[in-house]
């Protein structure tokens, strides 16, 4: 086997054993109280840093696009008209879009 | 019988939407991928097995840059991390048992997780799980493949998709942070991603947030009433 598909095979296996770890918790543990609060502070803080490290991550440094950044916050305004899921989520691609063909 | 998931039009059709976003982006993995000395059936491999974006792109990305491909290695790994943590949420909105861990824990993602919280009743919650799932899983691969037969045709940023991602996320979340609680810790978990890019390797900051959630769950509840009443629970 080439070592180039050595490391993909440890790599794909290693990612889906991490999944896999996360969801093996017991049903003791999972259903404690304080347990069961974290987990769902858990997504809404990793989620949050998601997005800012999609926005202002420029690969260890930090960057910032404006044309993206004026597309998220056409959809932030969407979101405070509270407009559904799918029109944010065009609204924020095509202002990002023809911020970009014209400029 | 259950009664019809009044939501299901809605939550399919969210699905569909990241399923295509995602095609677009795993089309522009499989070229990438096949540009950094990848053959096609190396590339579909990363995408069935791994099927976590990320680190997808991180492992490519140290392909094509680094002399061994097993530097490669922890670099998808580091990625892979934030979706043990998601683990948990998940466990606690599907209860996979037994056998059904191995494949539940297939799907565990970014977009899964953010589909799956962001529903108001546990069953449209584990519609949402596992729709999105299977949704992006399929859409995944033919975009992968699509990309490492035809090789970059379009630039996912030139149509705007680099606004689809955080755009997903902030509208998923936005529901949840009526609460208080969830506000402080949604901007906890921003700030500390922000302070650690330039100084942590890609992957630590959104794991690092995890910790802002660790200290908000276990700070005692001062207002009750806050709490998420938990409808219909099954």
């Amino acid at each position: 086997m080439s070592p180039l598909w050595m490391a993909i095979i440890f790599a794909a296996v290693g990612c889906y054993l991490l999944k896999l770890a996360g969801v093996s918790l017991p049903e003791s543990i999972l259903n404690h109280p304080k347990v069961q609060r974290v987990a769902q502070l858990l997504p809404i803080a990793m989620l949050s840093a998601l997005v800012v490290v999609e926005l202002f991550d420029g690969g260890g440094r930090y960057s910032l696009d404006w044309r993206t950044l004026a597309g998220v916050a056409a959809g932030v305004i969407a979101l405070l008209l509270r407009r559904g899921f799918l029109v944010v989520f065009l609204i924020a691609i095509s202002v990002t879009a023809l911020l970009r063909l014209i400029g | 019988m259950e009664e019809p998931l009044a939501a299901r039009g809605a939550i399919l059709r969210a699905a569909i939407g990241i399923g295509l976003y995602a095609m677009a982006f795993g089309a522009s993995f499989g070229a990438i991928a096949v540009a950094s000395g990848l053959t096609l059936s190396q590339t579909m491999m990363l995408s069935l097995v791994m099927f976590t974006g990320a680190s997808q792109f991180a492992f490519v990305g140290v392909v094509a840059s680094a002399g061994s491909p097993f530097a490669a290695v922890p670099a998808a790994l580091l990625l892979g991390v934030r979706n043990a943590f998601y683990g948990v949420p998940i466990s606690e909105i599907v209860h996979p048992r037994g056998l059904a861990r191995l494949w539940t824990a297939h799907f565990v993602i970014d977009e899964t997780t953010a589909m799956a919280i962001s529903q108001e009743t546990p069953r449209a919650r584990r519609f949402a799980f596992w729709i999105t799932g299977l949704i992006l899983l399929c859409l995944w691969q033919l975009g992968t493949l699509a990309g490492a037969l035809v090789g970059r045709a379009v630039d996912p940023t030139a149509i705007g998709l680099d606004a689809a991602a955080p755009a997903v996320f902030l509208a998923l979340l936005w529901p949840m942070l009526r609460r208080a609680e969830a506000r402080w810790v949604a901007l906890g978990g921003a700030a500390v991603a922000l302070v650690l890019i330039p100084m942590a390797p890609p992957g630590i900051p959104v794991v690092a947030a995890a910790g802002v959630a660790v200290v908000g769950g276990l700070l005692p509840i001062r207002n009750p009433a806050e709490q998420i009443p938990d409808r219909n629970r099954t």
